[in-house]
Formats: structure tokens, C-alpha cells, sequence
């Protein structure tokens, strides 16, 4: 049992931040639910997963070195991204020589670094979610969030708590959506094919309602389904979880 | 045959364009994908004979010189020949010359990926030697003079009539108005145009899936026997192998082994894994009188005691290229040499050079499937993010990409102007998407818009809205 | 002074890579010891277990990759399951052997006269062949045939269909089980040319990922597992 309280530094994320803050709102909501104190440090940007991926150590080095510095003095840096809270805690002590000052440092922010979900119910014991959604529901399992981070059953077992939520399973929930970062831009055609059987599968469901761990993925996924013309909607699953169902799916308007 | 490497985005546009290949992809996710989970669930020590095997390789990578020391000791003593060769050059000289000097006519050959990657079959031709692919599948491609798109199911990317219409061009001397339309019809007049070959050939070639450092022992892992037709009824058995083929003891093979076959088909065991060891003995009724083995480097020594010495435990199994969505997509010709997927990826650079192959390390989302399932547990998203880097220190990152990049990394690092800027673009980005909440098309972003739209944003960044709440 | 061949120059090159010399006392030792030591790794547990589940198991792994067995009591006897074998699938009643000492001493004319037996190599035209396996191996239902005199290479491949008697006493639960006999026939580091490993018969599924038997070996795998061979 964690002690009472704990100090989480949000690590909202630069999608967060500039496309859908209802995201980082949610995220308050679930930590403060959970008994946590959240503050925001204003000095965050960016985790450094473009620079990293595309080969800029450099860059990526001193972006993080920016992140760590803010970060440091919680208890918890706790990320609504798979991606973002797997580049901080797998790659960042690699991005520092082995013995070296900046190593441990980033060590330590690693080993306090989670991704949301799996904070809740891995660190805070959180078992169930006081919030309603009826009707049918899929999850798409990220790709780094699951496989650096194992994010699998965690969001899965919050969902079940959420009354009137029936979860159907895709037939690859775990297969790339695409995104990949500079990938979808990169390598279009081949995004593009893996964003169709993305949403096919998640269509095959008969799920209304689409949900994932990574604002990345959802708004490549919601780019797809709205170009589909589907009725499928998106969003992120801490919202589902906060009970924020006002907020406008991703890709849609007000309207 | 040609390199096309350099133009992977050409080559994805026509694979996506390809309908025939298209439709035989959609075997790979619901064939491979589900007998190799299959098989590893029937096992309840398969993960842990992934370590053990990681181990057994890189013990075996970490003294190389000295296993590969006593195994030539051991071929030799057996009666068998150990030629050394660095590049493909010599290893095609010495190949040909020995087929020359037995005076060979047609040689058949077993499934290999190394004879692939110095074109044997092409300067088998040009000296006058014939070469009969026995591997159906490497058989199939040989008619059709491609490459294998798949380094197990070297035919995965063709169709039935696709066979039958080269089966009919090739097979010209057989009955027209014979039936085709089954593949059991397609193999059996496979298997009877092909054991003509094998009786007739004076040489066999082979590769290796392994080399056994304490018996001198090659191995190959098949399901025809169609390696065991080529190597047992010629004059001689050449094998081709790369050094990094070694393992050190039979039992260290049979760790190895028991992975293989369960991550590449998802079966128990191959039809057929030969052992073999030199010549026929003495008194020996069949077997060849000859056993050469053509060692090879080609760049093997160069990603030794380099970030790249992992690549070296590759098996060749194949899982990583089942499980890669960009494989599926797009198949394994458009990757443009002779090593397709994550794996290829990795090797193609190292060995052909980052300059010709970078977009293959660039061509991933790093979804980590490959790894998550490689036997070997080869990193294999690290060492292409390593491959990216080098791009980028020998600035081969496209000027497009570097300067969005620096630019982003400028505004990143100062928090301040990210704010500042970060809130202008979320305000303009949403005043252009108006009521609808997405946009359809973005300078700039014609990647993105080309497919998809783009999800507008709320118009105030959550740090602006964060500090507006809490002061 | 010696010159350098192309194997001393292969060696220093990867010596140059890994930044070892051949000299090194500690790396040499641990080469020696392993090779010395041959130690099994991890052995699945499927493959521990009695005589009795050693042979359930190897008939389930065999039957599964569409091989075919019969038991028999004695050696007696296999002529006559063989001649059976033979007539239940239409088969003719041909068969080759090589000089396997208990192939050879089999009541051929007494269990099996109208089998016509012939010894030697594969002729291509052959349509059947026996050979006798040093052992089979449980975990995959996996036969051992070894080159020679005995049990010529060619008889596991060139007919269409392969008989094979395999021993119940020779029935090991894992390969590993199986390499220690090879040693003890042949001596340790010794090999004969090809050990076959056959787990069923002839099989591709190069057409369309669709699996069919008989591509270029046999199409038919039949095991005569005898409890008592002499």
C-alpha cells in the first residue's frame, strides 16, 4: 500500500497538450480519485521519441535531460502514453553513458516513470472506476505500451468496472495501427494498410465506441475512420474511465 | 540479379497494386501467425529454450576463432575439404571450380539463402554449369527467374494458377491437356520432373542450418528431402555456410533445433534434419565420395564486436517476418535483395550497405512483434533504430526530416517558446477545422491527409487551460 | 617464416573483431570444456517419463505427422505385418534392405513368401524400402537412421514408401538421449556420413501454404515398433 497522498508529476505529453487536453483532464481525475496530489511542472515539452527514433541521440539526450530535471522531484511521473512513458522509462538511462551521472539519474526517473492506467491499478491499487458507458466497446493495445511496458490486462479490468460497458475483443487487438510516428508519414501506403485492417477489425466488433492508451494511435485511427465515413467513434480510454463522454470524440466536431 | 533496395517506395507501390500478391499475403497472418503460437503453447519450455539458445549463440559468437578452429579439424579428419572464402567472389570461383574439376554438367541444390546472396546460380550459367533448384518453392521462383520472397516459403507470394501457367510454359514435353488445378497435381508433377535431375546431377549443393564444432558436422532442416536427394546421390556434396552457422555440440544444436522448426512452420520437428559429416565412409553403398565446405564471411566479421553482433544469432526461422504488419502489407520482393522483413532490415544494410538499404530500418513503426516472437531474442527495433543512427550521423537522413526534426528539437528545448508556439498551432490548426473537428487536408501533411483525416485540436493547449484553472 | 593461408588470415580476421588472440588460456579452456563435456540444456519434460509413456507418446507425435505404426511382439513377426502392411494400402510386395544384421535374419520366406526381398542401395525404380532405426525419439516422434552397409541413405528417400522397424528398447524420450547412443556406436566425436532425423513422411506446403505429402521423398512413413528385437 502506497503511502497516503503520494506527489505525481503529470507528464501530459506534447499530443496531450496541443490536441486533446481533455485527455490530461481525465488523467487528473483518475490520480486525484485515486488519493494522489498531481502538479504539472511547466517546463515540459517533449519526451524525445521523434529525435530518438529518428537517430538524433543528441537531440533526444537533451530533451530528456529537460524532462528528468522537471520530473525528479515526485514521487511518481505518471504518463497517458504508452509510448512517452515507455521512451522515459526503457531508453532513457540508455541514452547516457553506463557510470555516469546523467545514468543515474535517469534511472531513477525511469524506475518512478508509469504509464496511467497501469499506475493506477499496478502502484495505487485501484480496482474499479466509478463511471458508466452503455453499450459495446474495443481496445487497442498499444504497441509500446504493451510490449516495453505490459500493458494488457490493466485497462481491460478498469473497463469491466465501468457499468453498462460490454468489451469486445478485436481479432488482433495487438497488430500496429500505423501510426509509428514519422512512420505514417514516412511510408503512407504502407500506414494506410495497416490503419484499414485496423479499423475493419475494430468495425467486425460491432463496437460503437473505440478505445486505446496512446493519443497517437487514436488520432490515427480516427483519421481512418472518419475518412471511412464509419460510425465508429474514438477516444482515449482514460476519458471513458473519468466518465467524460462530453468532451466531442476525436475527429469530431461540435456540431 | 538486381539490387532494388534503393527504390523501396516504388517497390511498395507496386506491391500494392499487385492483387495476386495481395491475396496470397493474406495467408501469412492466419497460416504461420497461428501454428507457431500453436506450437509454443504445446511446449511449456519454449521461452526458456529461447534464452538458452540467445546464450548458446552468443558463447559461440564470443569464441568464434576457436570453434571454427576445431570444427575444420573435425571436417578434415572425416575425410571432408574446408574452403575459406571472404567474399562472394571467391566463393563463387570456388564453387565453379570445383564443379569444373568433376567436370559437372548440372548441379542440384537445396534451399539456400547464402547461395542467394552471392547469385551462385547465375555464375553456375555463365560457366556452363547448370543449376536445378529442388526446394518446390525455390524450383517455382527459378522458372519464373525471381527472387525468393520469403526466406522459408520461398513461393508464399504466388498463387495456384500462377504455378500451373509456369508449370505449363516450363514443363512443355508433358501431355497439354493434362490436369492441374490441385496443388497435389502440381507437386506430384513437381516430384517426377525433379527426381530426373537428381539422378542426373554430378554435384549437390547444399546450405547449413547449422555447423557442428564437435563432430564436423553440417545440418540442414527441410520438409521435402529434397536437401537429402541433393546431397546424397552426386559425386559431391558442396555445402555453402556462413561462419556464424557454428554452435558448438550436438546438444547445443538440439536446443536450437527444437525452436526452429516450432517459430518458422509451427511444427514439432522438420520432415527431415540431416546430419552430415564427410564423404561416404569406406564400404558405403550410396553417399558422395566428395564433402567440401565453403566457409564464408561477407561482412560476418565486420558486425562482430560491433552493435550488429546480435543479427548474428538469426536461425533463419522467418517468425519475424510473419508478424511484421509492414511485411504482410507489402510482401517480401519490394524489400528489394534477398533478406525481406525485420530481419531483413537489419542484415540488408550490413551487408550490402546503409547507403543503398535505408529505407528497409526506416520502414517500421518499432511495434516490437519481431522481437517478441525472434527464438534468438534478437533485438531487432534497437538495431534498427542503430542503423538509423548511423544515417544520421553521415547525414543520409532526407534534408526534409532532418530540418522538421531540428526544428521541433529547437522549440522543444526551450519551454517557453513551446508554449508559446504550441498554442498558436493548436488555435490555427482549429480555426481552419472548424465545426467538424478534423481536417481533410494540411500542407505538409499530405503524408497524413493522403489516407486519413486529421483530428483538429481542442484550440487551447492543456498547459494554457491547466495554469487558467490553477494559478 | 610461414606464410599465412587463407584459413590462418580467415581466423586472424575474426580475432581482429572480437579483439581476442588464439592465445588466451581462459578462452581456450572454456572451448575445450564444452566441447568436452557435451551437457545436455534444458530437456522438456514431455520427454521424462517410463518406457510406457516414452511409447504413448512417440505413436501420438508420429501418428500426428501422418506416419503409420504397427506393434509387433518379436522380430519374428515383422515380415508378416510387413507383407500385411504392404497389401492393406495396394502396396506391391517389393521390398529393400541393406545388410542390417537384424533386417537380415528376419524369417522373410517363412512370414512373408510372396514379398519379393532384395538387398542392396535404392534403385530408382524401387517402390518399397525397410531400414532399421538406431533409435526413436519420443518428444517428436522422431526415427534415427544412420548411413552405412546397413542401412543405406538412399532407401530413407528414393522409394515412395519407407518402412521402418524401430526397437521399443530404443525408444528415448529426447534427441539428446538419442545422440548418446550415436556416441557409444560410434565414438565420441565420430559420425557416420548422414544421420537422418524422419519425422514422418515427404511433405510440402510450398502452394499455397496447402500441406501435401510425397514432394519429393516418401509418401508414406510406416514404423514397425518390435518389443523385443533379437
Amino acid at each position: 500500500m502506497t503511502p497516503t497522498r503520494p506527489r505525481v508529476g503529470l507528464f501530459v505529453t506534447c499530443l496531450v497538450d496541443m490536441m486533446r487536453p481533455s485527455v490530461g483532464f481525465a488523467a487528473v481525475r483518475l490520480l486525484e480519485n485515486a488519493g494522489c496530489t498531481v502538479e504539472v511542472p511547466q517546463a515540459q515539452t517533449c519526451c524525445g521519441q521523434p529525435a530518438y527514433n529518428s537517430g538524433d541521440r543528441k537531440t533526444a539526450a537533451d530533451l530528456a535531460l529537460g524532462v528528468i530535471a522537471a520530473f525528479e522531484p515526485y514521487d511518481h511521473v505518471v504518463v497517458p502514453s504508452g509510448s512517452c512513458a515507455g521512451m522515459i522509462a526503457c531508453h532513457y538511462p540508455l541514452l547516457f553513458a553506463e557510470g555516469s551521472p546523467q545514468r543515474r539519474r535517469a534511472e531513477a526517473v525511469a524506475a518512478k516513470t508509469h504509464e496511467l492506467i497501469s499506475f493506477l491499478t499496478d502502484v495505487m491499487g485501484v480496482t474499479g472506476v466509478d463511471a458508466a458507458y452503455d453499450g459495446k466497446v474495443t481496445y487497442h493495445d498499444c504497441c509500446s505500451g504493451l510490449r516495453e511496458l505490459q500493458i494488457k490486462v490493466q485497462p481491460r479490468h478498469l473497463l469491466g468496472s465501468v457499468k453498462g460497458l460490454e468489451l469486445m475483443e478485436m481479432g488482433e487487438p495487438e497488430i500496429c495501427c500505423g501510426f509509428g510516428g514519422t512512420f505514417c508519414i514516412k511510408y503512407p501506403q504502407i500506414s494506410n494498410d495497416m490503419a484499414d485492417k485496423k479499423v475493419s477489425d475494430a468495425e467486425a466488433t460491432g463496437a460503437g465506441l473505440l478505445l486505446a492508451g496512446d493519443l497517437g494511435c487514436l488520432m490515427n485511427m480516427a483519421g481512418k475512420v472518419k475518412r471511412r465515413g464509419s460510425p465508429l467513434q474514438v477516444r482515449h480510454v482514460a476519458e471513458v474511465l473519468a466518465g467524460d463522454l462530453a468532451t466531442p470524440a476525436i475527429a469530431e466536431g461540435e456540431g | 540479379m538486381e539490387i532494388s533496395s534503393p527504390r523501396f517506395p516504388a517497390n511498395v507501390r507496386e506491391a500494392f497494386t499487385d492483387h495476386q500478391l495481395q491475396r496470397a499475403l493474406r495467408n501469412v497472418p492466419t497460416g504461420f501467425i497461428k501454428k507457431r503460437a500453436a506450437a509454443r503453447d504445446r511446449l511449456p519450455e519454449f521461452d526458456a529454450l529461447r534464452d538458452q539458445s540467445r546464450d548458446i549463440k552468443n558463447h559461440t559468437l564470443a569464441h568464434l576463432d576457436l570453434y571454427l578452429e576445431h570444427y575444420v579439424d573435425k571436417v578434415e579428419a572425416s575425410g571432408g575439404v574446408v574452403h575459406f572464402c571472404t567474399t562472394p567472389d571467391e566463393a563463387r570461383a570456388t564453387i565453379i571450380a570445383l564443379c569444373q574439376g568433376l567436370g559437372a554438367r548440372t548441379v542440384t541444390k537445396g534451399k539456400s539463402m547464402i547461395a542467394e546472396e552471392i547469385d551462385l546460380n547465375e555464375a553456375l550459367s555463365a560457366a556452363g554449369i547448370t543449376p536445378v533448384e529442388t526446394d518446390l518453392g525455390e524450383y517455382i521462383i527459378q522458372l519464373r527467374n525471381e527472387r525468393p520472397s520469403h526466406i522459408i516459403a520461398p513461393a508464399v507470394h504466388l498463387n495456384k494458377d500462377q504455378v500451373e501457367a509456369d508449370f505449363r510454359r516450363i514443363h512443355s514435353h508433358l501431355p497439354p491437356g493434362r490436369l492441374l488445378d490441385e496443388s497435389s497435381k502440381l507437386v506430384q508433377e513437381a516430384r517426377e520432373v525433379l527426381r530426373e535431375k537428381y539422378l542426373a546431377a554430378d554435384v549437390g549443393i547444399t546450405g547449413a542450418n547449422f555447423l557442428v564444432a564437435e563432430t564436423g558436422t553440417s545440418i540442414i532442416v527441410t520438409n521435402e528431402g529434397n536437401g537429402d536427394l541433393t546431397q546424397t546421390l552426386p559425386k559431391a556434396h558442396i555445402v555453402l555456410a556462413t561462419i556464424e552457422k557454428l554452435v558448438p555440440t550436438l546438444e547445443d544444436a538440439a536446443t536450437i533445433l527444437r525452436v526452429l522448426a516450432r517459430s518458422a512452420t509451427g511444427q514439432e520437428f522438420s520432415s527431415y534434419t540431416t546430419l552430415s559429416t564427410g564423404p561416404r565412409r569406406p564400404g558405403d553403398p550410396d553417399g558422395p565420395q566428395e564433402y567440401h565446405v565453403v566457409i564464408l564471411d561477407n561482412g560476418r566479421s565486420g558486425m562482430l564486436g560491433t552493435p550488429f553482433q546480435d543479427m548474428l544469432r538469426c536461425i533463419r526461422c522467418g517468425a519475424c517476418l510473419n508478424h511484421c504488419p509492414v511485411y504482410q502489407a507489402i510482401g517480401g520482393h519490394a524489400y528489394g535483395w534477398v533478406y525481406p522483413g525485420p530481419m531483413g532490415s537489419v542484415l540488408t544494410p550490413a551487408l550490402i550497405g546503409i547507403d543503398k538499404a535505408g529505407h528497409l530500418p526506416n520502414a517500421s513503426t518499432f511495434c516490437g512483434r519481431c522481437e517478441e516472437v525472434c527464438p534468438m531474442r534478437i533485438p531487432l527495433p534497437k538495431m534498427m533504430r542503430h542503423w538509423r543512427e548511423r544515417e544520421f550521423e553521415r547525414h543520409l537522413t532526407p534534408q526534409t526530416v532532418r530540418r522538421g526534426l531540428g526544428l521541433w528539437g529547437f522549440v522543444a528545448r526551450r519551454p517557453a517558446l513551446y508554449r508559446l508556439l504550441t498554442a498558436i498551432a493548436a488555435r490555427a490548426l482549429r480555426l481552419m477545422a472548424g465545426k467538424r473537428g478534423r481536417l481533410a487536408f494540411l500542407p505538409l501533411a499530405g503524408g497524413w491527409t493522403a489516407h486519413r483525416d486529421l483530428p483538429a485540436p481542442a484550440g487551447k493547449t492543456f498547459m494554457a487551460e491547466w495554469k487558467a484553472r490553477k494559478p | 617464416m610461414t606464410t599465412s593461408t587463407p584459413k590462418d588470415e580467415f581466423i586472424a580476421r575474426l580475432r581482429r573483431s572480437l579483439k581476442v588472440t588464439g592465445d588466451d588460456a581462459t578462452r581456450k579452456a572454456a572451448v575445450t570444456a564444452r566441447l568436452a563435456a557435451h551437457a545436455p540444456n534444458l530437456l522438456p519434460k514431455r520427454a521424462q517419463g517410463d518406457a510406457a509413456h516414452r511409447l504413448k507418446l512417440f505413436a501420438e507425435q508420429a501418428i500426428a505427422v501422418q506416419a503409420s505404426i504397427d506393434r509387433v511382439k518379436t522380430a519374428a513377426a515383422i515380415p508378416a505385418a510387413i507383407a500385411d502392411y504392404l497389401r492393406r494400402h495396394n502396396l506391391p510386395q517389393t521390398l529393400r534392405h541393406g545388410t542390417d544384421p537384424l533386417l537380415k535374419k528376419l524369417p522373410w520366406k517363412k512370414g512373408a513368401p510372396s514379398l519379393a526381398v532384395s538387398q542392396g542401395r535404392a534403385d530408382p525404380s524401387d517402390e518399397v524400402s525397410l531400414s532399421h532405426a538406431l533409435a526413436g525419439v519420443a518428444e517428436t516422434g522422431t526415427l534415427i537412421v544412420c548411413s552405412g552397409p546397413d542401412n543405406p541413405t538412399t532407401l530413407n528417400f528414393l522409394p515412395e514408401n519407407h518402412i521402418v522397424v524401430l526397437e521399443a528398447g530404443n525408444l528415448v524420450g529426447t534427441y539428446e538421449e538419442a545422440w548418446t547412443r550415436l556416441r557409444a556406436r560410434f565414438g565420441a566425436g565420430q559420425m557416420p556420413r548422414t544421420v537422418n532425423m524422419i519425422t514422418g513422411p515427404s511433405r510440402t506446403a510450398d502452394i499455397e501454404q496447402t500441406i501435401e505429402l510425397g514432394a519429393h521423398g516418401p509418401r508414406r512413413l510406416h514404423i514397425v515398433i518390435v518389443d523385443k528385437g533379437q
